[in-house]
């Protein structure tokens, strides 16, 4: 612990969690939050049940259902498999006495939109969950990362988590952003400039005006694309724009502790003279909106650029699996399918970007478009707005709440060779679907190319 | 956790860069609440190109994998690991891993090797796959017979390796201290008001 140089909010949060730390190990840190949902989880509770030990702090855990969810009607439309891991995790939650919000429950969503919008996610608490985007997290000041299955059965027996402290990095972002160019740019525009790896073995913190400026939603976003380039967790300091966010969320303490709660947060942000192991600086005015061309995050470009030129051999077979020639404007590139949905982008701000885009036009022929709200919650909240009839109106699927065609563990997949203006967070070969072809890109972007049939940049509609 | 000392065997060069937990194990075989089977999954979806290198005869019955940079970036899934093992790897060698992805090795009993060499090892045993590959985890090293390489890896990720160690079993010997913590700072989620939904849509 360094007790007389400026701490950061990463060494502030770690420290105030250590159970047990001895040189040559890794530290013990306790769990405040454990976030379970049903894909990672089933394996994790019948290790514990076969070697006789039960949960040590139900009451610290929640699950929701998400994974492999059915976004049209309920359980009954789900295949066998998918069915039986919801099931099993309502009996598992039941049995352990752990708070679920199983599909049709109001509280039910991805839970890296939950936590938040339930006030369960809180400045300086420790979140872990068998997830890699629980990273999502951080952008209220918590220190969240993803862990394995493995690690899952191991906080739930014990509430704690054995970790090696990672080293520390700034990323700065300076200046306001464009108009049109959002959170996810930002994100897309820092894996460009880092690459995937760019992170591995760190503990992010995002900082500078433009973070401040921030919206906690896109402050979400950001967040959850860390894991993208390598870093298992990205913090932003708490401030009046996560008091405001939090201030009567469910789970949010109220009257007195709500006073104390933010007094304690204030507190936590990264103190003057605080050291960073690496730093890093991203200029918001040089950023656009992006487009990813290949099957990382990080083969992107602006979305006035064209198709580049191989670099490597992963470039070149990048480029035959997405079906693109260098020298190919990204503009002139045909969509068969939008999805705007995922815990990277399906909070209330991006369903309105997208609505706000969508409004008065209509969706190309060409083209199938998908929306998925992040939560029961958000999509009520969409819903009272009048979004639905938005999307709706001009050609879209309104869909329930779930992680859907980000990873297609559901119904809603991508078939070979069809091509996706994405708003999730990996375009992985395979990702949406066996064959499918993903670029990654904002809300608004995935509206435009819905409505074009092609990517368009966006910020020439709102002029 | 199946412990790991030593193992000898050919290796398969996968000569790949960022490859990502959906290229091990593609999601539509994840849905399942087994942690057995899934062997048979492995790069399901690259397997489907003909002349994928694990499907070479030559590389038939490799118990290594040697890889490019950033092996196992993505998806925090466990499966991965899981799919690795059951197809009869006990080791993967690579530049650098996905942390998650090497932590879920360290857990499982499979041996993540950080080489900065894998390049060369590669090359070896693209070019001779008759190979015989050793890794020696108490020594640390990688060797064919014409070359040894040094490798790192964290001293009580080793000892939990090498003894097979249950990692539950250890934290609860630490009962005490983790009591003590409680104690000292009391933790808990509280009940939720539950408030009528209004302006912002959020649910408060």
């Amino acid at each position: 612990m360094s007790d007389n140089i400026g701490r950061t909010v990463f060494d502030k949060v770690w420290d105030a969690h250590v159970v047990r730390s001895t040189p040559g190990e890794p530290d013990l840190l306790y769990v405040d939050l454990h976030l379970l949902h049903e894909a990672t989880s089933p394996q994790a509770f019948e290790s514990l049940r076969l070697a006789g030990r039960r949960l040590r702090r139900p009451d610290l855990t929640v699950a929701t259902a998400d994974h492999t969810t059915p976004t049209v009607g309920g359980v009954e439309r789900a295949d066998p498999l998918s069915r039986r891991m919801l099931e099993l995790l309502q009996t598992n939650c039941g049995d352990a006495s752990v708070r679920v919000f199983p599909l049709g429950h109001r509280h039910q969503g991805i839970v890296h939109v939950i936590g938040p919008e339930l006030g369960l996610t809180q400045p300086g608490r420790l979140i872990v969950c068998g997830d890699s985007h629980t990273s999502t997290h951080g952008a209220l000041g918590a220190m969240a990362f993803g862990i394995g299955t493995s690690e899952v059965e191991h906080v739930m027996a014990t509430q704690c988590i054995r970790q090696n402290r990672p080293r520390r990095m700034a990323v700065t972002v300076e200046g306001d952003l464009p108009p049109g160019v959002t959170a996810k740019d930002v994100a897309l525009g820092l894996i460009r400039q880092v690459g995937v790896k760019g992170g591995q073995g760190h503990a992010v913190e995002y900082r500078g005006s433009t973070i401040r400026a921030l919206s906690m939603e896109g402050r979400l976003t950001l967040c959850n694309m860390t894991i993208e380039w390598g870093a298992r967790m990205g913090m932003v300091a708490p401030d009046d724009t996560t008091f405001a966010f939090l201030a009567g969320r469910p789970f949010a303490p109220r009257g007195d502790a709500w006073e104390a709660a933010v007094a304690r947060w204030r507190a936590l942000a990264s103190d003057e003279g605080a050291v960073y192991d690496a730093e890093v600086a991203l200029d918001a005015a040089r950023l656009e909106p992006f487009v990813t061309w290949g099957t990382t995050p990080g083969q992107v470009l602006p979305v006035s650029g064209m198709v580049p030129e191989p670099a490597a051999a992963e470039d070149e077979r990048a480029l035959r699996y997405m079906g693109l020639h260098p020298g190919e404007r990204i503009q002139d590139v045909h969509v068969d399918r939008v999805f705007i949905g995922s815990c990277t982008n399906a909070r209330l701000e991006d369903l309105r970007a997208a609505a706000a885009v969508a409004r008065g036009r209509r969706v190309h022929p060409g083209v199938t478009a998908l929306v998925v709200p992040g939560s029961a919650s958000v999509k009520r909240a969409a819903e009272r707005e009048g979004l639905d009839r938005v999307l709706v109106e001009a050609g879209f699927e309104w869909r329930n709440a779930g992680c859907s065609m980000c990873l297609g563990m559901n119904a809603d997949s991508l078939g070979a060779g069809e091509r996706c203006a994405s708003t999730s967070n990996r375009n992985f070969e395979g990702r949406q679907g066996a064959g499918g072809r993903t670029h990654l890109v904002s809300p608004a972007m995935a509206a435009g190319a819905a409505v074009a049939g092609h990517f368009v940049d966006v910020r020439e509609w709102a002029r | 956790m199946t412990p790991f000392t030593r193992h000898t065997g050919r290796a398969v060069p996968l000569d790949r860069a960022n490859v990502d937990t959906d290229q091990i194990i593609p999601k539509e075989f994840c849905v399942r609440v087994e942690r057995s089977g899934f062997g048979r999954f492995l790069f399901a979806h690259w397997r489907r190109e003909p002349g994928f290198v694990l499907d070479l005869p030559q590389h038939r019955g490799a118990s290594i994998l040697v890889a490019g940079d950033n092996f196992g970036c993505g998806s925090s899934r466990e499966h991965a690991v899981w799919t690795i093992q059951d197809a009869g790897f006990r080791a993967v060698i690579a530049p650098s891993f996905g942390d998650i992805f090497r932590n879920n090795c360290h857990k499982t009993g499979v041996l993540p090797v950080v080489l900065p060499a894998a390049e060369a090892l590669m090359r070896t045993v693209a070019g001779v796959p008759a190979t015989e590959v050793t890794v020696d985890l108490e020594r640390q090293v990688v060797e064919v017979p014409d070359g040894r390489w040094h490798f790192e890896i964290d001293a009580f990720v080793k000892d939990c390796l090498l003894n097979g160690w249950d990692d539950i079993g250890l934290t609860l010997r630490d009962e005490r201290a983790i009591a003590d913590y409680e104690a000292r700072v009391p933790t808990a989620l509280g009940a939720p008001v539950e408030a009528r939904e209004s302006g912002q849509g959020d649910p408060r």
